[in-house]
């Protein structure tokens, strides 16, 4: 296949995933909607229990009407489940492609809209690969509407056509550094939803119906949140301080540079630091360990995208900036004899 | 604060029933209070959100150690912030005292944690497991059955069980007490421990460092060696030594580099590539290196960088009396990717009047009828020009202020025009000469070389610093991932058979417990049967 093949394939494949996440989240919507006519009460206490951490709760009351109400969720909860695993294969065809579109064939991430391409496959991907684990099963609606939106944010603002990455950027550093970026960046994205319900449940803990009485126990989300953290804390300490700087010191000759997305991405770090010393720290716990997550996502997604349009210093910036560096205009100044 | 009472010269802290009033300590109180609340786990914690706050000034405002050209035009574009956002240290956040501040509080506050915690966990490593509660079944996570086989058979079971599950055990009369998961808080402390390492490897290389760049000129009959004087910018640590500088010396022998003949980035170059001819020390071995980007030269600990490059016509001025008042290769700053280049030229021998030069190189240049006014096509020099405007009157050189070379100061000197009063300009090709009007001489391009941009860093600690967070993320995670359990097991005869008791308790507060009561009442009722087949 040649190169423009790859660039349209690439396309198509991410609008195919688009059109099948919004099918996911209309399925899950009507999964959702149709719970509502099932009571909580009965299947509350089952998933009140800390042993099934998630698991849409489900009443198991007698009655013909109600079995076929329960049966028909069921449904549409796997198929909703199925449809967002095919649309995340899809999703990875359109990041492959996008990768052999470039020539020479290289990683995907290249500019903003494949690195939101590539954020948003990976947030998709570890919800998809947790589900069973961590029993997400509450989560999908919001999932895949953030998946959704984001990708739509990329395709409308942030597309650009496949361009060779910059001189600076080719190195197989990159790859380990932005990979794990990424995953941590996914996993952090995902914690963050965890929190988030966290907190609207422990606002209205004693709610008997909707979507919110149908969330996990407070002191499951507050688990599942810890270990979506526990897991993306550590990736990301191996991105953004280890990895990054043995770069930036094979490019920049400097392994720590203050650059704006350093900072941004050390700030991160501290506050995810705060977090999880929070949730050991009495009187931080829960609604406080909550707080601090959002607070972590909102640095991180800031430094992700907003960073690049306020700052044109960053050596990160990727709207064009030259391949490589100019010397600045003042570095010559010298006495004259 | 005071001591209200001067007298008391006993070195007990208990309060004394005099006169003093609730709340009044002595000045060992005091301290001991200052040191109880730095080295509190809330205290650490607020020291952590305000060092990332403290960091955010630092991105939005330019910082001089980071691009001290857009700091300089910031500080002319806001004259009444710049004294107040210099007093605050605001150009230099990252040096200022209010942020060292905090990250000395946040290290003495860490180890005035983990030492106490260290020896804490010491003396934890050599302890028995804890004796079994009285009543197992008040624990959160607990299960029970009745088991057919005697009390000491079923305890016998469970320490088998458990000790294939690498448990601690302790037995104590009718119950077993189990640990695991000591190493948790290790990882722990190694964590904490390392981020002290990271912060000495990176002040290491802050205080002992230095980080200068030099534009060298491509060719072999120019060189670089490593002394302070021969950079363009020396940036050195504030412990920094001279007499520590690797003494080589280096040059270019050759440049190239090719350009996108095609797609998006057609023009923009690639594949940047020098050959140096290196020495480690002087009248040592000669040595040769493809410096390329990201793939720098070590010699001893200095690293050397490729990381800019550009053009640098040969210009050649003659005065109006014919004597040559400058001539040699000179740098002009890339501006963009098509290599579009500015520069300057000064004269202030020239006679009778010093002759200034301003203007721009292109390495392929295309004229626009649209703009009126050339540009460059491409980043190759396929097609070079100079186009430079003249100055003529005093440089401003003789006051001995330092003057930036890439710089004209116009300010005492006046514009070659034309005489229907348009901008007087040279245009050259290599090879090409022009007289100046008014016989104040002539300006000749004779050639085109190039320079490369080198950047040069000697930086220690670094390898201490990378050790020191590689240790903190092992470290990581064993805190987050090995999971401290406590289990206890207690059997007793009731009526014909056995109760056993199973309880278990997570001390990490993220742990699945119930999981691990289900999982070992499994094991200890499967165990006999299998036995019997």
């Amino acid at each position: 296949m040649t190169d423009v093949q790859w660039e349209s394939l690439s396309n198509w494949a991410v609008a195919a995933c688009g059109i099948v996440y919004f099918l996911a989240l209309l399925v899950h919507l009507a999964e959702w909607a149709s719970l509502r006519k099932v009571p909580v009460a009965a299947g509350a206490a089952s998933v009140a229990s800390v042993d099934i951490p998630g698991g849409v709760a489900v009443a198991t009351g007698p009655g013909g009407e109600d079995d076929g109400q329960v049966r028909r969720t069921e449904f549409l909860g796997r198929l909703g489940y199925l449809l967002t695993g095919l649309a995340v294969g899809i999703h990875l065809v359109g990041l492959v492609g996008r990768g052999m579109a470039a020539d020479p064939d290289r990683v995907p991430w290249g500019n903003m809209y494949e690195f939101t391409l590539t954020g948003t496959f990976v947030v998709a991907a570890l919800y998809v690969g947790l589900y069973h684990r961590l029993r997400l099963a509450w989560m999908a609606p919001i999932v895949v509407a953030f998946v959704l939106s984001v990708l739509m944010v990329a395709v409308i603002w942030l597309y650009s056509p496949v361009a060779p990455l910059t001189e600076a950027l080719s190195s197989y550093w990159l790859v380990i550094h932005v990979v794990s970026a990424i995953i941590a960046t996914g996993a952090f994205t995902l914690g963050g939803i965890t929190s988030a319900l966290y907190l609207v449940k422990e606002r209205a803990p004693a709610r008997e119906s909707g979507y919110v009485a149908r969330l996990p126990k407070l002191e499951v989300l507050d688990r599942v949140s810890y270990r979506l953290h526990a897991f993306g804390f550590p990736v990301w300490t191996f991105a953004v301080l280890i990895t990054g700087p043995i770069w930036a010191h094979q490019a920049w000759s400097s392994y720590w540079n203050w650059d704006p997305k350093e900072v941004w991405a050390f700030i991160t770090w501290v506050v995810y630091a705060a977090y999880l010393h929070a949730r050991t720290t009495a009187g931080w716990k829960g609604r406080n360990a909550a707080i601090l997550a959002l607070v972590g996502v909102a640095t991180l997604w800031f430094n992700f995208i907003g960073i690049n349009y306020f700052s044109t210093t960053s050596q990160h910036s990727y709207a064009g900036a030259p391949a490589f560096e100019t010397p600045d205009v003042d570095s010559g100044v010298l006495t004259v004899e | 604060m005071s001591t209200p009472t001067p007298t008391r010269t006993s070195l007990s802290t208990r309060p004394a029933d005099d006169d003093r009033r609730p709340g009044e300590l002595t000045f060992r109180e005091l301290l001991r209070w200052i040191w109880r609340q730095l080295t509190s786990m809330r205290t650490a914690l607020i020291l952590l959100l305000l060092l990332a706050l403290a960091a955010v000034p630092g991105s939005i405002i330019p910082q001089e150690g980071v691009d001290s050209l857009k700091t300089s035009n910031w500080q002319a574009d806001h004259p009444k912030l710049t004294p107040v956002y210099d007093r605050l240290g605001l150009f230099s956040v990252y040096d200022s005292p209010w942020f060292s501040a905090i990250y000395l509080l946040l290290m003495v506050s860490l180890v005035g944690c983990i030492l106490p915690r260290t020896w804490h966990y010491w003396r934890g490593m050599w302890a028995k497991p804890p004796a079994a509660p009285r009543n197992l079944t008040r624990l959160p996570d607990h299960a029970s059955y009745v088991a057919a086989g005697e009390p000491d058979a079923v305890l016998e079971r469970a320490q088998a069980a458990l000790r294939k599950r690498r448990y601690r055990l302790s037995v104590d009369g009718d119950a077993v007490s189990a640990e695991r998961g000591y190493l948790r808080e290790a990882g722990n402390l190694v964590f904490h421990l390392a981020v002290v390492v990271v912060l000495v490897g990176f002040a290491m290389g802050g205080l002992l460092g230095y980080k200068g760049g030099v534009i060298l000129l491509v060719g072999d009959q120019y060189g670089f060696s490593n002394t302070p004087d021969q950079y363009d910018d020396f940036d050195p640590g504030s412990l920094f030594d001279a007499d520590r500088m690797e003494p080589f010396t280096f040059s270019i022998d050759d440049f190239s580099w090719d350009v996108y003949p095609t797609g998006p980035r057609a023009g923009m170059s690639r594949g940047f590539e020098s050959r140096l001819r290196y020495q480690e020390s002087i009248g040592g071995e000669e040595k040769s290196y493809e410096l390329k980007v990201n793939h720098p030269l070590s010699i001893g600990s200095t690293e050397v960088f490729l990381i800019g490059h550009g053009f640098a016509p040969v210009i050649t001025i003659r005065d109006g009396k014919g004597e040559v008042v400058y001539s040699g290769p000179t740098i002009f700053l890339p501006t963009d990717q098509t290599m579009q280049s500015i520069g300057v030229v000064k004269a202030p021998d020239a006679k009778p009047t010093q002759i200034g030069l301003e203007g721009e190189f292109y390495p392929t240049v295309a004229f626009s009828k649209q703009t009126g006014s050339y540009f460059s096509v491409l980043s190759k020099p396929a097609d070079p020009l100079v186009s430079m405007l003249v100055y003529t009157g005093d440089l401003g050189m003789d006051d001995g202020a330092p003057q930036s070379v890439y710089a004209l100061d116009k300010t005492k000197t006046t514009m070659l025009t034309k005489k229907n009063g348009a901008p007087y300009r040279i245009d050259l090709r290599p090879g090409e000469k022009v007289a100046l009007p008014g016989g104040i001489g002539t300006v000749s391009f004779d050639r085109l070389e190039e320079w490369n941009k080198i950047q040069i860093s000697q930086t220690p600690g670094k390898f201490l610093a990378l050790g020191g967070v590689v240790l903190a993320l092992i470290g990581l995670l064993g805190s987050l991932f090995i999971r401290p359990r406590r289990v206890w097991v207690r059997a007793r005869r009731e009526g014909d058979g056995t109760l056993v008791e199973v309880a278990a308790l997570d001390r990490s507060g993220g742990g699945d417990v119930a999981v691990v009561v289900d999982e070992l009442v499994k094991a200890l009722q499967q165990q006999p049967e299998e036995k019997k087949q």
